[in-house]
């Protein structure tokens, strides 16, 4: 309850001080995104299933962000920064739609 | 927001142990409910505020995309492309902008009339260089195509008078034919070739002024005019001249 209410406050926020971007964060903020979404249902789905834990979540939240700016990073070093970050897209949303389909067995037993 | 329950101490609960594994607390509708049970503790206010991060990230991320798809996107070697175009454009505009203040200033300066003329002289000239109405003098290239068995059609000059404009041939003349803008091949029953109404004499001879490599080139590429000419039977060649004087021209 207390994260949807941080979440909706976020973008609240987020679209009443419309904030600008740092230039140095626009390549990797949006992967970031994705990755923390990935973390944010994997949570959901933890809590379904009776084994949320706060510290699991957090971790998990941070290192998933960090690691896939990480990679788009090094793909950006490399030359390879937007096939990289494709290959990060799809398998951060493989992992979002799996969690999901395990939300929705949960939820609607279907 | 409610506070910590009551009888549940929010200090010493909190950390140690998760809510959500405690053993009263099962079946799908009792965890459903304490999923919109407010409760506080520290792990979940993080929990919050990540999620309050993420959603503003989130809506940053919208804006700023809303702002400016074309670039945000964009990635480092097609930026470097996109700026190297627009200073290219940029040098172009600004050397445009000297000559015309150079222009605007002489006619500024002369009283008489005299540079007005000159530029209009200038114009005129170059005008009617393009149009075909003066004679013209410069480097270029003169192509002769023999053609013993008068095989050659009006299509194979076509060809061969838009092979040299593509390569940047500014002034062509055909035999005594000056070429202009609706200059035409025609063939006549008896085998000649017709340009403009007058039956051009074999073999025939293109006199073409415009950079003398480029235009050799252009007629030598493989599959190009000279290799066609040389499949139907007639041969063409081709000589660098520094100096291509043509006489001919059209009447206005």
């Amino acid at each position: 309850m207390i994260a949807l209410i941080g979440l909706v406050a976020g973008v609240v926020l987020g679209f009443v001080l419309h904030p600008g971007v740092p230039l140095w964060l626009q390549p990797y903020l949006p992967i970031a995104i994705v990755a923390a979404l990935d973390a944010m249902f994997g949570g959901l789905r933890a809590r379904l299933d009776g084994i949320f834990d706060d510290k699991v979540f957090v971790v998990s939240f941070l290192s998933n962000t960090i690691i896939a700016a990480l990679i788009v990073f090094f793909g950006d070093q490399l030359g390879v920064g937007s096939q990289l970050s494709t290959g990060v897209v799809v398998v951060l949303g493989i992992r979002i739609f799996s969690n999901v389909a395990a939300i929705r067995r949960k939820l609607f037993q279907a | 927001m409610s506070g910590p329950e009551p009888g549940e101490p929010d200090e010493s609960g909190s950390e140690s142990r998760p809510d959500e594994s405690r053993p009263d607390e099962g079946g799908p509708e009792r965890r459903g409910a304490g999923l919109l049970r407010p409760r506080v503790n520290r792990g979940q206010l993080i929990v919050a505020v990540l999620c309050a991060v993420l959603g503003f990230a989130v809506a940053a991320q919208v804006r700023s995309n809303d702002r400016d798809t074309k670039f945000a996107t964009a990635r480092q070697d097609e930026l470097v492309g996109i700026l190297g175009d627009l200073s290219q454009r940029s040098d172009r505009l600004r050397s445009d902008i000297r000559d015309l203040d150079a222009t605007k200033s002489g006619l500024e300066r002369d009283t008489q009339g005299q540079a007005a003329l000159e530029d209009a002289r200038r114009r005129s000239s170059t005008y009617g260089i393009l149009a075909g109405t003066v004679p013209a003098t410069g480097p270029g290239i003169e192509l002769t195509v023999n053609d013993p068995q008068s095989r050659v059609r009006a299509a194979s000059l076509l060809d061969t008078l838009e092979e040299l404009r593509d390569a940047g041939a500014e002034v062509v003349q055909v035999d005594d034919v000056r070429v202009g803008v609706s200059t035409y091949f025609t063939d006549a029953s008896d085998g000649a070739v017709i340009a403009d109404g007058r039956s051009l004499a074999r073999p025939f001879r293109f006199l073409a002024i415009g950079d003398p490599h480029t235009l050799a080139t252009a007629l030598n590429i493989p599959g190009g005019v000279l290799r066609t000419l040389r499949n139907s039977g007639a041969e063409g060649a081709v000589q660098q001249r520094q100096k291509i004087t043509i006489q001919a021209v059209r009447s206005p």
